[in-house]
């Protein structure tokens, strides 16, 4: 089986698995991940997001093998070196932005996303910029608040 | 009295004396300040159901070694914060500190057994269990106390954890007060609980503690449980509801997919285990390709599917007869209306996942079941075990809305580890499968027909509902567990479960001096059992847009209408307060408010809602801007966890207005992912704007459900507004609005 170097949260991991194993396999089965959640598998709900190269993308659908260099963020991974959260993340507490917090994890990574591109979004913006995430306890109007929060305290 | 299987609590029990010795964890803040006394009354009212089955206070509520409570309750995490309420509660009722409570949620043989966490109902029974057992161990605290330390009750008082004089020169924690044993005495009538207007956390928007784990990825949900050695399975569900399997050749499986450690196959079960997660995934996959099934399933034409359902329905069941609908006189305007809502998917975001292991004598199993004892009843039967034998842990999944498909991935986890003793075996669902396999919420239709007297005042009205069953949740029955039909020896359903829930709110809450509600049952073709607020939502959605139907024949405002037709004051205020905060809005063309209330189960909590939306006329594309909602839950626990509530339940029935529909051909659900079946995406999402009433000297009511009945008829009441035309037939999609 091949083996691969895959730059994680800022340290070096070797993973020996099929070629065709998606990204989120390997992060939650392989490396005991608990942030990017199994939704659909099918790039639909956002559930499994990670940052590759600082950018919010689906998991599931992407093979170990194409990874190669790029560097993986996952919800663990968003704090800072003292533990302190991410602004994304603390604006999801201040908000209470969750009911099962399934979501969650897609959540906070797209908005980490979003805000790396347009640090002040409109609420339209904010909109357009989770379109792929579904949340089905239906905590949407809170996300915002959350998204518009964080965008301040950035 | 329930078992202890909890080892802490054994050794506390144990431990006694060494633990006396005391704690000083808290002692130093004793003279900070005199707190003040928060004044009890005797509570005489009727105790809930959940505490009349466990009644012992050690039931409920331990004092552990360090002094600090942890609470049982025999309800499940939902996302909808119970724990976070149960806390609030004990920690009122024992004048603790929130994190001095610990609160241990549904585990057999550990937490009472109070059935399913449903309908609304885990504040009114567990959390009020909670309140009744907490109060009477505080009084018994309080006698213990007053021995041991050789003064009077009246000299003592509760401070964070403690039991101490009022000078503050002796105290106790509570484990020193029990001295290692536990309070078994039976929570007895009448039982002194706090005023409401001394509460401190009760009422209050306090944070949940897991929403702090969930942002940080800490392990929260039961895909999150690693344990050593687990192995990942997968199940290979049939094709379609009817198939029956033939054959199915493992002979290449090995070599094309690696890390297969066991196939099991009994009747049209199929299962396969591997070492990791993506090889099950492969090896199902795989295993797709080359089963064969004979194929017997003929499901009726979609498009005439109500026709079907009212061709098989059994005889009406007249629900309620007041007055004689047909007496009314001739001359007073009749009116009729009917109404359809297709079958709805739960559609939870993480699809079912269950885990299991046979350690040769007990079958463990984690599930996010709703309803950890009934479905330990229902794997017994299935499995032909002992009840005893099987130690069922709930632990939370993604929100699931009602009985989805965590029992049936729990089945499937458990048959696969008696198969493959040893080892903790997880099966996780495929999207697809949670799809196409999920028992939805029923089709269902609605006949209405009222008269109108000479003042603009119904004087009779009629509903006629259509409804399969909404109760199918595992019970004693195995054949609810989808697995029970597919296994060699195939059971067939005994019965259709509760049917009440068909007819839930499908009589008005208005009061009309000539009411008939008529119920015609039907066991439909395809797979259901509860969704999130069973009948009410369709119900109430033909009820509110046939009261605004007939608010604008009586040429009267549809909020005023609806009000001379109520008696109790409570429902008028949501109806009043909706008026107040949606009056001054802005509206432009094509633009449109209506309002819905309901009083969920005609017994509890209430809700009023209003929805704004712009209707493009030549498109028919539907833009919902906003929605309000003004409920009352009578007295209120957490306020943020009530608010968060009725959002979601507002936008999530709104996904089912403007939306959902589960789609079929004659052979399979042809509704297999989010492309299939779709639901809000984040661009549509409306405002949504929440008013709670509090009435803190009503009873507490849950609110998980209360809002999304009115929210469908608000929705067409506002269209109605804003273009003049009404859709009755749900979803409501732009094809009907120009069709
Ligand atoms: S799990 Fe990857 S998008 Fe749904
Ligand atoms: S909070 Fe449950 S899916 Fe978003």
């Amino acid at each position: 089986m091949p083996k691969y170097n895959l730059q994680i949260n800022g340290s070096q991991k070797t993973v020996e698995t099929e070629s065709d194993t998606p990204l989120l396999y390997v992060l939650r089965d392989y490396l005991e991940l608990n942030g990017p959640k199994f939704g659909c598998g099918l790039s639909q709900c956002g559930a499994c997001m990670v940052l590759i190269d600082g950018v919010a993308e689906t998991s599931c659908s992407t093979p170990i093998a194409a990874v190669r260099d790029s560097k993986i963020t996952t919800l663990e991974g968003l704090a800072d070196q003292n533990g302190n959260l991410h602004p994304v993340q603390e604006a999801f507490i201040e908000e209470q932005a969750a009911q099962c917090g399934y979501c969650l994890n897609g959540m906070v990574m797209a908005s980490v996303s979003l805000l790396q591109e347009n640090p002040s979004p409109t609420t339209s913006e904010i909109k357009e910029g989770l379109e792929l995430n579904l949340c089905r306890c239906c905590a949407q109007t809170r996300i915002i608040k959350a998204v518009q929060r964080a965008a301040k305290n950035l | 009295m329930i078992e202890l299987p909890n080892t802490s609590r054994r050794k506390f029990l144990r431990n006694i004396g060494y633990l006396s010795v005391g704690f000083p964890l808290i002692s130093s803040c004793f003279a900070e300040q005199e707190q003040k006394i928060a004044e009890r009354k005797n509570f005489y009212g009727d105790l809930p159901g959940s505490i009349r089955n466990a009644n012992a206070v050690n039931a409920w509520l331990q004092v552990l070694e360090d002094g600090r409570v942890l609470i049982f309750s025999g309800k499940v995490e939902l996302g909808q914060g119970i724990r976070m309420a149960i806390c609030q509660v004990a920690a009122e009722e024992l004048d603790l500190e929130l994190d001095q409570v610990e609160v241990h949620l549904a585990e057999t043989g550990v937490t009472p057994d109070e059935g399913y966490t449903a309908g609304s109902g885990s504040v009114p029974n567990s959390a009020m269990s909670v309140r009744y057992a907490a109060a009477t161990a505080r009084q018994k605290l309080l006698e213990l106390a007053s021995e041991k330390l050789n003064t009077t009750i009246e000299n003592l008082i509760f401070y964070h954890g403690t039991v101490k004089t009022k000078s503050g020169s002796q105290s106790l924690n509570f484990a020193e007060i029990l001295n290692g044993a536990q309070i078994d005495m039976e929570v007895k009538k009448p039982i002194p609980v706090k005023v409401s207007s001394d509460y401190q956390y009760v009422g209050k928007a306090i944070p949940r503690k897991d929403i702090p784990k969930m942002v940080r990825g800490e392990s929260v949900y039961i895909q999150d449980l690693r344990f050593p050695g687990m192995l990942h399975a997968r199940v290979l569900r049939p094709p379609s509801y009817q198939a029956k399997l033939i054959d199915i050749d493992f002979s290449n499986l090995g070599t094309s997919v690696a890390g297969i450690l066991k196939t099991h196959v009994n009747g049209s079960f199929v299962g396969v285990i591997a070492e990791r997660e993506y090889q099950a995934v492969k090896a199902v996959n795989f295993l797709k390709r080359v089963a064969k099934w004979e194929e017997t399933t003929a499901l009726p034409n979609e498009a005439a599917l109500f026709d079907h359902l009212k061709s098989i329905a059994e005889p009406a069941q007249t629900i309620r007869n007041e007055g004689n609908f047909s007496s009314v006189n001739p001359e007073n305007k009749t009116f009729k209306a009917s109404y359809t809502k297709p079958y709805l998917m739960h559609g939870s975001i993480g699809p079912g996942c269950g885990i299991a292991l046979f350690d040769d004598e007990i079958l463990h199993v984690w599930s996010h079941s709703q309803g950890i004892y009934p479905m330990r009843r229902a794997l017994a039967a299935m499995l032909k075990m002992d009840e005893d034998k099987i130690h069922v842990t709930s632990v939370p999944g993604a929100g699931c809305f009602g009985h989805s498909t965590a029992d049936d991935a729990a089945a499937d986890a458990a048959i696969l580890a008696l198969a493959y003793p040893g080892k903790h075996i997880r099966v996780q669902w495929s999207r697809q499968d949670e799809h196409t396999w999920e028992p939805y919420g029923t089709a269902m239709i609605m006949e209405m027909e009222a008269s109108l007297d000479e003042n603009g005042k119904i004087s009779a009205w009629k509903s006629d509902v259509w409804t399969d069953s909404h109760s199918m949740r595992p019970d004693s029955d195995p054949a609810t567990l989808i697995d029970a039909s597919y296994l060699e020896n195939p059971v067939q359903l005994r019965g259709r479960g509760y049917l009440g829930g068909g007819h839930r709110n499908a009589d008005p809450y208005y009061s009309f001096p000539n009411l008939q509600v008529n119920a015609h049952f039907f066991d439909g073709p395809l797979r259901i059992s509860s969704l999130r607020s069973l009948g009410s939502y369709a119900n109430i959605f033909a009820i509110e847009s046939f009261m605004d139907e007939l608010a604008s024949q009586a040429g009267k405002d549809p909020i005023d209408f609806r009000i001379a037709h109520l008696q109790d004051q409570r429902a008028i205020a949501t109806l009043k307060k909706i008026k107040e905060i949606t009056q001054s809005e802005p509206l432009e063309v094509n633009e449109g408010i209506g309002f819905a209330f309901s009083r969920y189960k005609n017994n509890t909590a209430y809700c009023t809602v209003a929805a704004k939306v712009n209707v493009n006329q030549k498109s028919g594309e539907i833009i919902l801007q906003k929605m309000w909602a003004v409920g009352d839950v009578g007295q209120i626990i957490n306020l943020d966890g009530i608010k968060n509530q009725f959002e979601g339940g507002v936008i999530q029935a709104a996904s089912w207005t403007l939306f959902e529909q589960v789609h079929f051909t004659k052979k399979v659900i042809r509704s297999e992912d989010w492309n299939d079946y779709p639901i809000f995406r984040f661009p549509m999402i409306p405002e949504v704007e929440v008013h709670m009433i509090d009435r803190p000297e009503e009873k507490a009511e849950g609110g998980g459900e209360v809002s999304m009945p009115p929210t469908g008829a608000a929705i067409a009441n506002a269209i109605f507004q804003a273009i003049g035309k009404r859709v009755n037939d749900l979803p409501i999609t732009a094809e009907k609005i120009v069709g």
